[in-house]
């Protein structure tokens, strides 16, 4: 029981994170091709806010404040009685709810196929080529160092 | 006597109109769009989150736009929008060791796992102006080459292992970080509130004052252990949920110096550490801010202070640009009142010291006469 619900939150925090992660547009277009409903009663926000964001003296030692960044969260019920939240970076209410929406839909068993499939796997899939992309970009400007040998010996 | 004044309603408010104006500049060239400016004047946008300490590409191209360009204002813009903004709480620390990496190099080792990696720098560039780019011309596509599942640690876990240099610089257990947005500044102060002071300080003035170390005013001897560029995932815990939530990622840029150290009645010697970290993809500003850091611990190491950026009150107190250019530009807004007392003071003093000046004159003439 208590790996299983590990399981279920490790799920349910991907999922929070592809979508804190995805253009508001492409969550936008996703949805409105998916047949998932998006009425819910707000309970918090849209609203915007800051958050702190910290580093490491040294990398690896004590915390420290570097400075701040804008984040966005939201809080829904749906009609069937879920609560979802979501937060994520930027200043997107349109976002934060369909994202808060996306969260209490998940939890109920009839929409979490459909969440998953029609709405995080593609989101999904397209994070991952981005990410891709740039690292066998960035992999192309790594150096090759040549030993040049002088003289005969 | 005080006589208030009042005036120039009008002329501010047209001043302001014709600065919108200036600001569009001739009609007949197109507006600039946010998104051109994010993405084609990333790293002015990169400087004006990092000095205005606020991560958002959107908000960091308006106040480009808003200040005509003027980066310091643009600033000043960012930090009033930032102050009207509820604070949902602290991030756990970013771990710079799962960066996303973008570029990383290090100018100590030359074959540390993972390798050099340039990236997209102005290194070996050869600082010609490119007349291409003038006209328009095409840009090819970047490159490929399959990356390596390769894990790149940060150069100062390497070293640490021969005890060679110091550790990451720890705090007591107990210790709750300083926030210099929510308390005033207070000397001596910890190196964490001094690296959250000096990673939104001003480039140039800490530019100036990281070569004045290498210049002999503090020399500390300094190589760059790594610097590394990339997206860094950031993750807040919540009261409402059983886990951190994953907020998106932000690009940082992480410089970690390593300083020659003879040693000192307070450490043995090795290699001690500065170190920069800061928004965006600014390794100039992070090396110049571990160049501070590190000559901000003189006392800390037991090293004499004697220069100008080894004075934490000196350069945490003035290398905020903001307060800076604050306080150097008031001084441009009416001081008539100010400054007619002075004038009346300077007057009455003329008039004593004419007066004291007729009256030598006089004894001198009355003494020659007798």
């Amino acid at each position: 029981m208590r790996g299983q619900e590990a399981r279920e939150q490790a799920e349910r925090k991907g999922i929070m994170a592809t979508l804190a992660h995805a253009p508001a547009d492409e969550i936008a277009r996703l949805w409105n091709g998916s047949g998932l409903p998006s009425e819910a009663e707000l309970l918090r926000g849209p609203e915007t806010g800051l958050v702190t964001v910290r580093g490491r003296i040294g990398g690896g030692g004590a915390p420290f404040n570097v400075g701040e960044a804008t984040a966005t969260r939201a809080t829904v019920r749906v009609p069937s009685g879920q609560v979802g939240h979501s937060y994520a970076l930027g200043r997107d209410k349109g976002k934060a709810r369909l994202a808060a929406i996306a969260d209490a839909l998940w939890q109920d068993p009839a929409y979490r196929e459909t969440i998953e499939s029609k709405l995080v796997a593609p989101l999904r899939a397209a994070l991952d080529a981005a990410r891709e992309k740039r690292r066998v970009e960035t992999a192309a400007t790594k150096v090759d160092f040549f030993t040049m040998v002088r003289g005969e010996d | 006597m005080y006589v208030a004044v009042k005036g120039g309603e009008a002329a501010i408010a047209n001043a302001h109109r014709l600065l919108a104006d200036r600001r569009r500049g001739d009609r007949s060239v197109p507006a600039l769009r946010l998104d051109q400016i994010v993405e084609q004047l990333a790293l002015g946008v990169d400087r004006v989150m990092s000095e205005g300490s606020l991560y958002d590409r959107k908000l960091a191209a308006l106040a480009v736009v808003q200040a005509r360009g003027d980066l310091i204002e643009a600033i000043f813009l960012l930090r009033a929008y930032r102050t009207t903004l509820p604070r949902f709480g602290y991030t756990n620390p970013v771990d710079t060791g799962a960066m996303q990496l973008e570029r990383r190099v290090s100018a100590t080792y030359k074959d540390l796992p993972g390798g050099q990696v340039l990236g997209p720098t102005f290194d070996y560039t050869h600082r010609l102006l490119d007349p291409q780019l003038a006209a328009g011309a095409e840009i090819e596509d970047p490159a490929q080459r399959p990356a390596e599942a390769e894990a790149m640690p940060r150069v100062s876990s390497i070293l640490a292992h021969e005890g060679l240099i110091e550790a990451d610089g720890d705090m007591p257990l107990d210790y709750v970080p300083g926030d210099i947005t929510r308390e005033p500044l207070q000397f001596p102060m910890a190196r964490d509130i001094r690296l959250q002071a000096l990673s939104r300080g001003d480039e140039g003035f800490l530019l100036a004052l990281g070569y004045s170390t290498q210049r002999g005013y503090a020399r500390n001897h300094p190589f760059v252990g790594e610097v590394r560029i990339g997206e860094v995932e950031l993750e807040l815990d919540v009261p409402e949920l059983p886990f951190t939530v994953p907020l998106g990622s932000i690009r940082v840029t992480e410089c970690q110096m390593v300083n020659q150290f003879k040693g000192s009645a307070k450490a043995p010697p090795q290699f001690t550490r500065g170190y920069g970290l800061v928004f965006g993809q600014s390794e100039r500003k992070a090396m110049a801010m571990a160049l501070c850091d590190r000559a901000l611990r003189a006392t800390e190491l037991g090293e004499d202070v004697i220069a100008a950026a080894q004075d934490e009150e000196f350069v945490i107190s003035h290398s905020d640009n903001v307060q800076a250019t604050g306080f150097v530009e008031h001084l441009k807004l009416p001081h008539y009142v100010d400054f007619q007392a002075e004038l009346d003071l300077v007057r009455r003093m003329r008039a004593e010291y004419q007066d004291r000046e007729n009256q030598d004159k006089a004894e001198e003439k009355r003494e020659a006469a007798e």
